[in-house]
């Protein structure tokens, strides 16, 4: 089969399609008789059914037709949306995910779906749901089952009783070891037919035909014959274990039509708002955009570093030269290249939702799990961040939010207590700021214990207790970060393993990201990530050390500054200087990166760089400073990984290659 | 049986080059260039055979000399000295060598198990001797002499 050159779309589509489905299922949860939420879901299951079939994956297109054919049913309003059927669902689209993920990894979708199926069966049955309901109806005086009932068919039985005719719903059971269930249920009709007409039925005819019914179904006659008759008829059809027929009074059809109205008036509402909401869909998906592979993508942002190093070749070049119209020329090409820069780094820019939209079913369903009531918030999902980061926030983000819900948040009680709203609130915000991304997770939970967290600490042989006490809040929260930390008084399996926030740091800092704590005791606790724009090409300050040449990328950088050689003072054998104030240590980079030793220049100037990793500082020694320059970032490649205080390489102007020191690994 | 004769009379392709007085070979579908020697930039703490980077093209390349990779005494590198741009699996390397002269053709069968060191080279990082009329060739086993498991350990010493 050529199906091949279609597989990356169908799995796009398909991976666009559910989140859809989760996206509109957690909506129409909240606001259940919003028809037009159903109809969405309804055609992403139908889109999703035609994409497997074509596609050959049998069991994907079976479950998602068995979906279809509930979804029909809930948006004809023959079934109510209850929490038995969201579950329901919700788990048919899980089980669909996971026959997505066989499909990328395996090829196939060879996951066993009967179970879900069968469920999905029974709710469009009504053997499960119209069982329920049967019972809220006898609570519940008998009303509901009228409800059942449009508009137009409120109209129609009024009429027909107006001119004479009686209303009688008739209930059908089937014996259960018939075979042949809509045969027998086919004679029901045709008998019942005979002595006036038959509205509708449920399940429908088409279901019935199908034998998509368990052995119970309803119909509903009018006729002038009476009910006896009629019931005595019927019974004469084998295999009918019971009939039951009541007649519906024309009071209680006007009580369920100013039902219907009544519940039809907010509806309304939610209609008016459904051609924007349409509207901003269909922007989304009919836009004018393109698919484009990733990997094309790479190479156009590979080449044009190349370009970039050439830029800097030239410009190199021509202030050598000191030609002026080479000059102006590549003055020129600087100022294209910088703006080619932007749009190639734009392209490569995705909206942060494509992480963010999972959360909201993640947090429903340890909110669930967990038995705590939990509001997520989300704002700014249309913040964009470079493709590279955007792959690897997610876990950490993942973390953040179910150590949010899990020991962030209170149990809803404690929170009654604490005079809070019942309803735990996550917000999830992410915004740019100068040359970076800030996402922040922030709840209304009960904030960090400052004493819980130092004693823990303690015994975990963290820090002793004299450490502890001169420790600044901020430091204490950051103590969390510590590997083999874990605050949690009872260990659950979402969260409190004792790995978790280390691994989060650990992440975000690969990312050339910082990750800050704020938090206050019972009001809450806010996580704010801070990542830069892009990875690939950074501002850097070049400095020579010895014959050599290193970057040192600007984002970790506070100032460069020149001191005098008495400035330096020594701390238990360690050379610091004063730096406004701050007694900051000096490390020699001369030494850190064994550089060998030229002829050296009397000069009684030092010069440092002063850097940061969070609230800490540190001052490198260099010979001199070159300048800040923008440089591609490179990898050394898989022989060279992990190589002490380097984080990579970039090729300069003349063609040679400078390394980049990772500060981080210098501070400690 | 069938399947071994057939490669045993397998023709391959081999680069030959000079370490020290011996000659070596690597299959050429292994090879991606063979550079004349250029800066190399140090890289600090790393083995002493790694040389440090270059710059091929765009793509930075680490470095490793062969005779100190080998613990053959380490030589001033001169005009016929050369870098042979190797790559294993996703990995590519630079291996500097005294020479490389030649382009040759073998087959599978006239390489012969090594004997435990051959010019001081240990046997784990050899595929076998070949033995061609009137000259003896060493052939690497790349994928031992760039094993990056290894480097792991040996930068882990460094430290």
């Amino acid at each position: 089969m050529e199906m091949n050159q279609y597989l990356s779309i169908f799995i796009d589509e398909s991976k666009e399609h559910l989140q859809h489905l989760n996206e509109t299922l957690l909506m129409l949860e909240n606001e259940n008789e919003n028809i037009s939420l159903v109809n969405e879901v309804f055609r992403s299951a139908h889109t999703l059914k035609g994409m497997a079939a074509t596609m050959g994956y049998e069991n994907m297109a079976t479950l998602t037709h068995e979906m279809e054919n509930l979804l029909d049913l809930v948006r004809n309003q023959k079934r109510k949306v209850t929490t038995d059927l969201m579950d329901t669902i919700f788990k048919s689209v899980d089980l669909l995910e996971k026959m997505l993920e066989l499909i990328i990894n395996d090829g196939n979708d060879h996951l066993d779906a009967s179970d879900i199926i069968l469920q999905l069966q029974e709710i469009s049955s009504g053997k499960k749901s119209e069982q329920k309901q049967k019972i809220s109806t006898k609570e519940s005086s008998g009303q509901s089952d009228v409800c059942l009932f449009n508009d137009y068919e409120i109209t129609v039985l009024l009429q027909s009783i107006e001119s004479g005719y009686e209303i009688f719903q008739v209930e059908i059971n089937l014996s259960k070891e018939s075979v042949l269930k809509s045969a027998r249920a086919y004679m029901v009709f045709r008998e019942t037919e005979q002595h006036g007409e038959i509205l509708k039925s449920i399940p429908t005819v088409e279901e019935i035909e199908n034998e998509q019914f368990d052995s119970h179904f309803t119909m509903i006659l009018i006729s002038k014959v009476d009910q006896e008759t009629i019931k005595n008829e019927i019974m004469n059809i084998s295999e009918i274990e019971m009939v039951k027929i009541t007649s519906i009074p024309k009071d209680k059809l006007l009580q369920s039509k100013d039902q219907t109205e009544e519940k039809e008036a907010p509806q309304t509402t939610k209609i008016n708002n459904e051609p924007n909401n349409q509207n901003t869909n269909t922007a989304k998906i009919g836009g004018k955009t393109i698919r484009v592979d990733i990997e094309r993508l790479d190479e156009l942002m590979n080449l044009f570093s190349e370009l970039i190093i050439d830029r800097g070749r030239f410009e190199q070049l021509a202030d050598e030269l000191r030609h002026g119209e080479l000059q102006d020329t590549v003055e020129h090409m600087s100022r294209i290249t910088s703006n080619l820069q932007n749009i190639i780094l734009n392209l490569r820019m995705v909206p942060i939702e494509q992480v963010f939209n999972r959360f909201p079913r993640m947090v429903r369903d340890l909110a669930k799990d967990l038995n705590k009531q939990v509001r997520l918030n989300i704002i700014g999902a249309e913040t964009e961040l470079d493709r590279t980061v955007i792959d690897e926030i997610g876990d950490p983000l993942v973390h953040l939010l179910r150590n949010a819900v899990d020991h962030g948040l209170e149990e809803a009680n404690e929170r009654i207590m604490k005079h809070k709203p019942e309803v735990g609130e996550i917000t999830l915000r992410a915004y740019h700021s100068g040359n970076n991304v800030f996402i922040e997770v922030s709840e209304d939970g009960k904030g960090i214990n400052r004493q819980e967290v130092l004693n823990k600490a303690i015994e975990k042989n963290i820090i002793s207790v004299e450490e502890g006490k001169n420790l600044t809040d901020q430091q204490v929260y950051h103590l969390l970060f510590s590997s083999g930390f874990s605050t949690a008084k009872k260990v659950s399996d979402i969260s409190g393993r004792g790995v978790g926030l280390d691994v989060v740091k650990t992440k975000i800092e690969s990312l050339g990201g910082t990750v800050s704590i704020e938090s206050e005791l019972d009001k809450g606790t806010k996580f704010l990530i801070q990542l830069p724009l892009t990875l690939s090409i950074i501002s850097a300050m070049l400095v020579v050390i010895g014959s050599e040449k290193y970057a040192i990328p600007l984002s970790s950088i506070i100032e460069t500054a020149i001191f005098k050689e008495k400035e330096i003072m020594y701390a238990h054998k360690q050379q610091v200087i004063d730096f406004r104030g701050r007694i900051v240590p000096l490390i020699s980079l001369k030494g850190i990166l064994a550089i060998p030793e030229t002829k050296r220049v009397e000069n009684d100037d030092v010069s440092v760089v002063i850097v940061r990793k969070g609230d800490k500082m540190a001052g490198l020694i260099v010979d001199s400073f070159i300048g800040q320059q923008e440089i591609v970032l490179k990898s050394l490649g898989t022989y060279l990984a992990n190589v002490f205080a380097i984080s990579g390489a970039t090729i300069l102007g003349d063609g040679q290659v400078a390394l980049i020191i990772d500060t981080n690994a210098l501070i400690k | 049986m069938e399947k071994t004769a057939d490669n045993k009379t397998k023709e391959i392709k081999v680069i030959v080059f000079r370490l020290d007085t011996e000659e070596y070979g690597v299959d050429v579908q292994q090879v991606k260039s063979i550079e004349r020697m250029e800066h190399i930039t140090r890289v600090p703490n790393t083995p002493n055979f790694v040389k440090g980077v270059i710059n091929l093209r765009g793509v930075i390349i680490p470095i490793i000399d062969l005779r100190s990779r080998f613990g053959i005494e380490e030589n001033v590198y001169g005009e016929s000295t050369r870098i042979i741009i190797v790559h294993v699996e996703e990995m590519e390397v630079g291996l500097i060598v005294d020479a490389a002269n030649d382009v040759i053709d073998i087959s599978e069968g006239q390489i012969e198990p090594p004997p435990k060191v051959v010019g001081g080279v240990e046997a784990v990082y050899l595929r076998g001797v070949a033995k061609l009329p009137e000259r003896l060739l060493i052939m690497l086993n790349l994928d031992k002499v760039l094993n990056s498991e290894e480097m792991k350990q040996i930068a882990k010493f460094g430290e």
